[in-house]
């Protein structure tokens, strides 16, 4: 029950060929998010809550990008707008040119946390996505195991989440959305709820599940260093209303591993978002001393 | 000795059914309480036998003890004609009451009794499941059945069950249906509004994970929404089971030629006391049996709450 399991290389165990197959063939593009002129509005009891303004947005296939900013700026709001969750006031939202108007299997969620099913165990979570896709049972508990050992936790299949720790829970909520080969991984600042050390073993663990799959990621966080750590590009939002305020190239070698957090490459990145987030921070602050 | 003191404890659920109010307030009690009750037993369970033994066990003993001394408490009363305000002259002592019921347990009658008993509990107990279960999870997932529903409930569900005796009469083609009615109105509600109360607790993450992956409406009924209000639904159908048993008695004293209910108010009508005892006692050991088998019998379904449990 330790988090070292992170380290082993379960990625030699496997079957890369056919995990690549369902993927898509190689050569065609999947998984091209584009967002825009986006507005999302909320009705309140307090009048309309512009969360998200005019967001334009374009994600390559296979790209990790980070949507970084201050709580409540509404970074969250517009993943679940790419989601299908929230439809867009304006503007509009498509992925591989479909525009997007529900949940689907092809864009994987992963929650902050407790967004296992508590009565299925761990393969039966991981296996729920194939399942309710029209697999049989034998063939989704066999894709189950497959990604289960991708994030190092085979040996607990029949465990029940409530069990786990919440580094291992986040690994299967990973292992679960993957299990739908989908062409995007929408995640909602999946490592927010864990102490520092584990977040930092979940992410290269993730670094390393991308790179095998390289599907399309979006990663929400308000953790600079995880954003720089882990993507190709960070966008940076503002304060209510929620804007793209930059669009920062990470031009940092790959594969990273936890010495680049003390390179100078990742300090001059860091603290470039650092002077963006403290300025629209303070804004922020502003506008509530004036509100309240 | 023990099975005196067995007898004494099956008294207190008889105590609450003399007055109506009470009861309803037990059971939104329970009601509201059941949910955290149900998380308890993980913890001790994890104890270790010897620290098992110094608190659970010494509890056990004490709540044993205190039982004794009621029954000593009542024998001695019985036995001296104690009378002042409450009078015991009439009442049978538990060594009587011990004897009479060796006698019934030797007969076929008494058993006839609680077979009849136990078979229009049944029949109750399943139909309030099924509508309540079902009444319920369209109420908590739909707000146009909840309007529609929720004004009948509201409405009939703090008449107590003996009130419903005439007009079960006058509606009722036979005896056996007017008793199976009014202990099914009895096991109803309790189960109708837990289960509202659970499928209302559905965690709306879940409910999206399901949804990102691929699941259809149907698909999160069955995956989502029933087992996360499943610890919710099982306390319903526990309290249910309590609430039937009392309203049986209801029905059972109107009328009928066998059932418990209708053996305790025959004896007080024949003058045998000890049998009226007896009636209460097997009413309540019946009703708390039941219960702990509804409990028993749901432990699978709620399997993944246990700490600790596979891996």
């Amino acid at each position: 029950m330790n988090e070292a399991l992170l380290n082993d290389n379960r990625l030699a165990v496997l079957d890369h060929s056919r995990l690549r197959a369902k993927a898509g063939k190689p050569g065609v593009e999947r998984g091209r998010i584009s967002v825009r002129d986006v507005d999302i509005v909320f009705d309140t009891p307090t009048g309309s809550h512009v969360a998200v303004q005019n967001a334009n947005l374009t994600v390559r296939p296979g790209e990790f990008v980070c949507l970084l900013g201050p709580s409540g700026c509404g970074k969250s709001t517009l993943m679940n707008s790419i989601a299908g969750f929230v439809p867009p006031t304006r503007g509009d939202v498509t992925v591989d040119s479909e525009a997007v108007t529900a949940p689907g299997p092809d864009r994987g969620m992963v929650f902050q946390q407790h967004s296992l099913f508590p009565w299925k165990t761990v393969r039966e979570n991981v296996a729920f996505g194939p399942l309710m896709a029209g697999v049989g049972q034998n063939e989704a508990n066999s894709v189950a195991r497959t990604f289960l050992s991708l994030v190092g936790l085979a040996a607990f299949e029949n465990a029940y989440p409530n069990t786990l720790s919440g580094g291992m829970q986040q690994r299967v909520g990973i292992a679960r959305a993957l299990a739908n080969y989908p062409s995007v991984l929408l995640m909602d600042e999946p490592f927010g709820a864990l102490d520092a050390q584990t977040r930092i073993m979940m992410q290269e663990n993730l670094l390393e599940i991308w790179r095998e799959f390289h599907n399309t990621v979006v990663f929400v966080t308000h953790d600079i260093d995880e954003a720089v750590f882990l993507s190709d590009r960070i966008v940076v939002m503002s304060a209510s209303p929620g804007r793209i305020i930059a669009d920062i190239k990470v031009d940092l070698p790959r594969p990273r591993e936890q010495s680049l957090l003390t390179s100078p490459g990742f300090m001059a990145l860091k603290r470039q978002c650092l002077d963006l987030i403290r300025k629209e921070t303070l804004s922020a602050f502003q506008q509530q001393n004036k509100a309240g | 000795m023990d099975n005196h003191s067995n007898a004494a404890r099956l008294t207190e659920p008889m105590e609450e059914t003399d007055d109506s109010p009470a009861v309803e307030q037990i059971i939104q009690k329970e009601a509201t309480m059941a949910p955290p009750m149900a998380e308890k037993p993980s913890d001790t369970s994890r104890l270790p036998a010897r620290i098992w033994m110094k608190t659970i066990g010494a509890r056990y003993l004490v709540r044993i003890m205190a039982l004794i001394v009621a029954v000593v408490l009542w024998e001695l009363a019985s036995r001296n004609g104690f009378h002042f305000y409450i009078n015991f002259d009439n009442i049978p002592a538990p060594s009587v009451v011990g004897a009479a019921l060796v006698d019934e347990l030797a007969g076929q009658e008494f058993y006839l009794h609680i077979l009849h008993s136990l078979e229009r509990v049944a029949i109750a107990y399943v139909i309030a499941v099924v509508l309540g279960v079902i009444l319920g999870v369209a109420m908590g997932r739909s707000r146009w059945a909840e309007d529609i529903i929720l004004p009948y409930i509201e409405l009939l569900r703090p008449i107590p069950a003996v009130a419903w005796i005439p007009l079960a009469i006058l509606m009722l083609p036979t005896e056996q249906s007017s008793i199976i009615f009014i202990t099914f109105l009895g096991a109803l509600f309790p189960v109708i509004l837990n289960t509202v109360h659970g499928v209302e607790q559905t965690s709306s993450v879940l409910v999206r994970a399901a949804r990102s992956l691929g699941a259809s409406r149907t698909a999160i009924l069955w995956h989502v929404v029933l087992p996360g209000a499943m610890p919710s639904i099982v306390a319903g159908l526990a309290i249910g089971m309590g609430v039937a048993w009392f309203s049986l008695l209801a029905g059972e004293i109107i009328s009928g030629q066998y059932g418990i209910g209708y053996y305790t108010w025959n004896s007080y009508t024949l003058i045998q006391y000890p049998q009226i005892i007896i009636g209460m006692l097997t009413i309540g050991g019946l009703g708390t049996l039941c219960t702990l088998l509804v409990r028993k019998g749901c432990n699978p379904l709620l399997k993944w709450q246990a700490k600790g449990g596979r891996s």
